[in-house]
């Protein structure tokens, strides 16, 4: 008993002595930690001037060659006003085609380079996913994920789509979020948490819905083969990426 | 009914006809997954695959170490093409820590995933062959493969699992006079394996087992959502170093291969004039970088990134890798998804297998560059 208590005031003190270093260091590193980063590219354009790369590191991350002109003329807006407005145009312009059609049902998360993504309620989601891939002309789904928010008490799951026939948005992944309602004892495939599938619309959608069901319990209603992919037969827990499995030892 | 049939004549019962068969999950001719496959006769009705023998949890194991822990353990689901799993997970986490890579660490890291994407083409070249009974052409690229692993054990200190990668750069610069012995190996390489036209690919034994079996449609292609050598092979001009370049890929010269047909042949053949070009873009990566600088920007001792998610992808040796990280201002990712190409191909293995005679089934299924432990995970 006394060998415990001495290791925990010696876990105690370690832990009072840990945040002192780390705030330190952190009000230290707050500033001098972009400046290794200069330093750098300094480095690189003091020993070699004549590198084509050098202008181009100090500009923000290059731009496709699609988007050029628009960008430029951007850059000139952003000089003048706050860099508030620094939403890419084409991305913007396909966010407002959807939000244009579907009005408050459509909730445009964000908007960055190349990517977007839209929340909607799960009753819209079909609606939405047929005129993305009919008008917008997204054809693929390149990832399904599902993350649990226990807080929230809700299960979001992300389709990432892509496009191959459309050579403009080859660049562009729109992420095409609808959240489930979340049980705190999970009967995966018997209780409320259930989504539409998407798997009339977005053919490749198939098995990644199926991990999807397996690994966070989401089932999805009108999947024509709701089974087991990588998990074992005989799995007995709960769903094991939902936040409240924990792995042994940890 | 049986009693009006002829004496000594019995009416099959369809049941009984069709026989299931487990391909897997420890047969060498299925790697480590199962196929139920159901044959009526020589022909296959039916594939259902089965995948998840070798799955190792990655994405939950993710979500309890920091965004440097993650590196080791991120890249064993395929730690011959390790470079390639890797560089997803360092670009989405240089965009959530809001990192900026020096010039010269983007034209390493270029160098050494092509170099892995033809170690890794390498080793599934040599597992084609041997599947398909030409044992030369198993012991060609197990041999030639080791001079590409000789060169990232002259970088990276590890023969297979690199782990080189990390978030802001590389582990380490490359070695004294590497680009002479690179230069030279990589020439020899590619001399070596234009070689494989004459004993492979322009074999007759080869193109008759394999040309016009398993035909995936372009439409099918797409609508099946297939990446990498199998999207390529249909007719689908898409790769992602072109369509999105990351690091230094726009400023480097090389094509993407294409092909019609469709079938098992064109398939197998896409990867290997892949490397043919990769050999290309380490030539010019080489000639292009900067020779001295920088190759990886100081980190914080635990970063911690903001509230954001990322979706970031790559074109590795089996297509698309995609990584879905999702930050809340902790030191440890709350979520990583990874999107690999072997997951995304093994929709189509039912459609291609249907119709097909078994003794085709190691043609189309490997032709697929599908690498079970990546789907698994």
């Amino acid at each position: 008993m006394s060998s415990d208590t001495t290791e925990t005031k010696d876990i105690k003190k370690k832990r009072t002595r840990k945040p002192r270093t780390t705030k330190s260091k952190a009000k230290k590193s707050e500033e001098p930690t972009p400046a290794p980063a200069e330093t750098t590219t300094t480095e690189i354009s003091t020993t070699i001037p004549d590198e084509t790369s050098v202008p181009a590191e100090p500009e923000p991350v290059p731009a496709p060659v699609e988007e050029i002109i628009p960008e430029t003329e951007e850059k000139v807006e952003t000089e003048d006003v706050v860099p508030q407005v620094e939403l890419p145009k084409f991305e913007k312009s396909l966010a407002d085609k959807v939000t244009q059609k579907f009005g408050s049902k459509a909730e445009v998360a964000y908007i960055k380079q190349d990517r977007i993504r839209i929340n909607v309620k799960k009753e819209d989601i079909k609606d939405v996913a047929s005129y993305i891939r009919d008008e917008l002309n997204f054809d693929h789904a390149e990832s399904v994920s599902g993350v649990d928010y226990p807080d929230a008490k809700k299960i979001e799951v992300v389709y990432h789509l892509g496009s191959y026939t459309d050579p403009e948005l080859s660049k562009q992944i729109l992420a095409l979020a609808t959240s489930a309602p979340r049980e705190e004892n999970p009967n995966p495939g018997r209780d409320s948490t259930r989504l539409p599938s998407l798997r009339d619309i977005f053919y490749s959608v198939e098995f990644h819905e199926r991990e999807c069901f397996e690994m966070l319990g989401v089932y999805f209603d009108d999947h024509p083969d709701n089974r087991r992919l990588l998990l074992p037969e005989d799995w007995a827990d709960i769903p094991p990426l939902r936040k409240d499995f924990d792995i042994k030892g940890r | 009914m049986t009693a009006q049939l002829p004496p000594g004549l019995q009416l099959e019962k369809v049941d009984e006809r069709i026989m299931t068969l487990n391909v897997g999950p420890q047969h060498p001719g299925s790697g480590h997954m199962r196929l139920i496959i159901q044959v009526d006769g020589d022909y296959i009705v039916a594939c259902d695959p089965d995948p998840g023998y070798v799955h190792r949890g990655e994405e939950k194991m993710a979500e309890y170490r920091n965004y440097i822990t993650n590196i080791p353990h991120l890249e064993r689901p395929v730690i011959h093409d390790s470079c390639n799993i890797l560089y997803p997970y360092c670009l989405a986490v240089e965009e959530i820590l809001g990192l900026e890579v020096p010039e010269r660490a983007k034209y390493v890291r270029v160098i050494a995933s092509e170099l892995n994407r033809c170690v890794y083409t390498m080793y599934w070249l040599a597992i084609y062959g041997i599947f398909l009974g030409h044992s030369t052409m198993f012991m060609w690229p197990a041999g030639d493969r080791e001079l590409l692993i000789d060169l990232l054990e002259k970088i990276t200190g590890a023969r297979v699992t690199h782990a080189y990668f990390v978030p802001g750069g590389i582990r380490n610069d490359l070695p004294a006079n590497f680009e002479d012995v690179c230069l030279r190996q990589v020439n020899y390489f590619e001399k070596r394996i234009k070689e494989y036209a004459d004993i492979f690919y322009d074999n007759p034994i080869l193109i008759s087992r394999t040309e016009n079996t398993g035909i995936l449609s372009r439409q099918n292609a797409i609508r099946l959502g297939t990446t990498g050598s199998v999207l390529r092979a249909s007719g689908v001009d898409f790769d992602i170093r072109k369509k999105e370049p990351y690091d230094v890929y726009e400023n480097l010269d090389f094509q993407t291969n294409v092909l019609q047909s469709g079938d098992s042949y064109a398939r197998s053949k896409i990867p290997w004039l892949d490397m043919l070009e990769s050999c290309k873009i380490i030539r010019d990566a080489l000639k292009k970088m900067p020779k001295s600088g920088g190759v990886r920007v100081k980190l914080k001792p635990n970063p911690k990134g903001g509230d954001v998610e990322v979706y970031r992808r790559v074109e590795s040796g089996r297509g698309a890798l995609g990584m879905h990280v999702v930050s809340k201002s902790k030191p440890e990712p709350y979520r990583v998804k990874i999107s690999v190409g072997s997951f995304r191909n093994l929709i189509c293995m039912p459609y291609l297998l249907r119709g097909e005679k078994l003794g085709n089934m190691p043609a189309v299924y490997w032709s697929l560059n599908y690498w079970p432990v990546e789907a698994d995970r």
